[in-house]
């Protein structure tokens, strides 16, 4: 009983929301996050082995190491944060999705084998996909509909990998995979579309955006992280991993500076932070992967603050496009405020969360020789400063005033805004708390005069770039469009050529139609023509009166029959 | 018409940005933070990891250029990818 695996606690807080409403409910969910999180913090520590059987299968329900007491740490963390986001909510399919998505979050993470993986990781897709469609709107079920292929692709992915795995190695167990093998290379694409690799990245920057108010908040938080922990636990050290991370830090921000619509920015920004922990995962050394699972633990915080900001903004002023946008520290001064501190943290200010976190990757990517590597890198936290940092405050809350007026975010936001951002700055200031929960031991401590004044001047210097450029009327402005992506490739070019080729078959049907028929009719005529044409059983009887006869025959048969037996 | 009322009397008050003195309070505070993080890079004695770093001002510069380029590239990449909002017509 004291080893109950912590995603039951969610399902059945799940059930109990179904079964209640107003305020009871709102104690459902936030004592589903809080229990489960005192049920880890003081119940589970790391070694316990959990296994049930299926059909001769050994597997491995909840396996407890560093690793996954951390991540389960901070999905619980993240629910009970989201939860106060979302108290407003009526909806009840919204509370049941993101208490199942959240529990899901946390089997997949203890999951010891591949097929409880499995499982959870089809839960987690099947339970996200109502976050999207909750938000009621055509484009919004479209949306869904895409993001669920991609989710439900992956899980296929993983499940065939996960065979191949047991067929080659006759085991199931869930540890380092590597990539010399092709159940490897399958498992590593399953968790590959997950952490949004590039080109396979679309369904979360087309998916997310498209969520409501709430859902974005629950979703930027589990997912790819899930992912992470996946990646960190099955493929750490492998060198693809820096290469693919590098590219996700940098592609996505040049994205982010013309993209229009700030929650897209932050799902763009998402990818461009895994791109840093997977980066950390691929370099696989203990530092750089304590700064991916660290960075991991930061990025749900101050990415889901920056989510919050940007929710409450569409929430209150109904857009949330750039263009449209603008002067709302007037009305909101409170959002305005927290969302600097989500800024500054994904910026990795000193003092703030991020610094703590990326900057371990950044020493590790320079210790093993990753020279050029590095300013890429170094290029990217520049970028995110820019994209993140300071296009999303002064794009929704500054620039020019677009004379919109409304009400500063509702209570629960606020408060579910401040926690995050404190524990923003508490992670930030006193980071060996987190430091001592982190996987691996190594000895690193982030604050010395070198660090902190070479991160001072990229940000001022980065920030100072935005200043030139604005006034020199350089910067890119806000403008009411859609910018291509891979998406592009299954919304515009596949459907055409689809039609294309629907049209090219049913010309191909109809001349094949018209050459059989006129055969058919050739070899008729000739018959008809020829001496046995004069029977009439070669005439063409119609099927009404074959089936006629035929019952005759068989009516006939059974009466035979039944007389023969009883005579 | 009470909402009406009610714009007016907020349009009334003066925020602090809609003071153009006050931006450029805040930009000098900004430009002054930025000449001290130059002029700090010449007393402070950094460690030195790569090559680049033995630049003076390795970051300060690095980061302008970074940013500068990246807004460039992106104008351009706007050139190719940008379509109208209703493109996939939904």
């Amino acid at each position: 009983m004291i080893e109950l695996s912590p995603f039951i606690i969610f399902y059945l807080g799940a059930l109990l929301v179904l079964a209640t409403q107003g305020n009871v409910r709102k104690v459902v969910l936030l004592a589903t996050p809080l229990i489960t999180g005192l049920h880890l913090w003081f119940n589970l520590d790391a070694g316990i082995l959990t296994t049930y059987s299926i059909m001769d299968y050994e597997l491995t329900a909840m396996r407890t190491d560093k690793l996954s007491l951390l991540f389960a740490y901070l999905f619980c963390l993240a629910s009970f944060i989201a939860g106060i986001y979302s108290l407003h909510v009526t909806d009840t399919k919204q509370h049941v999705a993101g208490l199942v998505y959240a529990g899901s979050a946390l089997g997949a993470v203890f999951a010891g084998d591949l097929i409880t993986l499995f499982i959870f990781w089809e839960l987690l897709a099947i339970s996200s996909v109502f976050l999207i469609w909750a938000r009621g709107t055509e484009r919004a079920f479209k949306a869904g509909v895409r993001y669920l292929l991609f989710q439900v692709m992956s899980g296929v992915f993983l499940l065939a990998g996960a065979l191949v795995y047991y067929h080659n190695t006759g085991s199931l167990a869930f540890n380092h995979i590597g990539l010399n093998s092709t159940a490897g290379w399958l498992i590593f694409i399953a968790f590959g579309i997950k952490a949004a690799f590039p080109f396979l990245h679309s369904w979360l920057t087309d998916g997310y955006p498209e969520a409501t108010v709430t859902g974005t908040v629950f979703l930027s938080a589990f997912t790819t992280k899930v992912a992470v922990y996946s990646l960190a636990r099955g493929f750490a050290g492998e060198e693809i991993l820096i290469y693919i991370g590098v590219t996700m830090a940098c592609f996505p921000i040049f994205y982010a500076v013309i993209e229009n619509d700030l929650r897209k920015v932050l799902a763009y920004s998402l990818i461009n932070q895994i791109g840093f922990m997977v980066t950390g995962i691929g370099i696989g050394t203990a530092l750089a992967l304590n700064g991916a699972v660290a960075h991991a633990f930061s990025d749900v915080i101050f990415k889901g603050l920056l989510f919050m900001s940007m929710g409450a903004v569409l929430y209150r002023a109904g857009t949330i496009n750039g263009s449209d946008l603008g002067g709302l520290y007037k009305s909101m001064p409170k959002t305005t405020v927290l969302c600097i501190v989500g800024a500054l943290s994904i910026s990795a200010f000193p003092l703030f969360s991020g610094f703590v976190s990326k900057s371990m990757i950044m020493v590790a990517l320079m210790s093993e020789n990753y020279g050029y590597l590095w300013l890429l890198m170094l290029f990217a936290s520049a970028g995110v400063f820019h994209h993140a940092g300071i296009k999303i405050p002064y794009f929704a809350f500054f620039a020019h005033d677009s004379g919109i007026r409304t009400k500063e975010a509702p209570t629960n936001m606020l408060v579910a805004m401040t926690i995050a951002a404190v524990l923003c700055i508490f992670v930030g200031t006193q980071p060996q708390y987190l430091y001592a929960l982190l996987p691996w031991e190594v000895e690193y401590w982030p604050y010395d005069m070198t660090h902190v004044l070479v991160q001072l001047q990229l940000l001022f210097f980065s920030a100072l770039a935005f200043v030139w450029l604005n006034k020199q009327g350089l910067y890119p402005p806000e403008l009411h469009s859609v910018n291509l992506d891979v998406e592009w490739l299954y919304r515009k070019l596949l459907p055409a050529s689809a039609q294309r080729g629907k049209t090219v078959l049913q010309r191909a049907k109809e001349s094949m139609m018209t050459t059989a028929i006129t055969s058919v009719q050739g070899v008729r005529k000739t018959f008809s023509r020829s001496s046995m044409a004069k029977y009439h059983l070669s005439e063409s009887w119609p099927t009404g009166s074959m089936v006629f006869w035929i019952s005759i025959v068989l009516v006939a048969y059974l009466l035979l029959d039944i007389l023969g037996t009883t005579l | 018409m009470s909402s009406e009322n009610m714009n007016d009397k907020q349009d009334e008050k003066i925020y602090f940005f809609d003071k153009p003195e006050n931006v450029n309070r805040v930009l000098y505070v900004f430009y002054a933070l930025c000449v001290i993080l130059v002029l700090a890079d010449f007393v402070i004695h950094r460690h030195i990891g790569l090559v680049w770093e033995n630049i003076p001002a390795f970051y300060a510069i690095y980061g302008f250029v970074a940013c500068v380029a990246l807004v460039v590239v992106a104008k351009l990449i706007r050139k190719v990818v940008m379509r109208k909002e209703d493109y996939y017509n939904d």
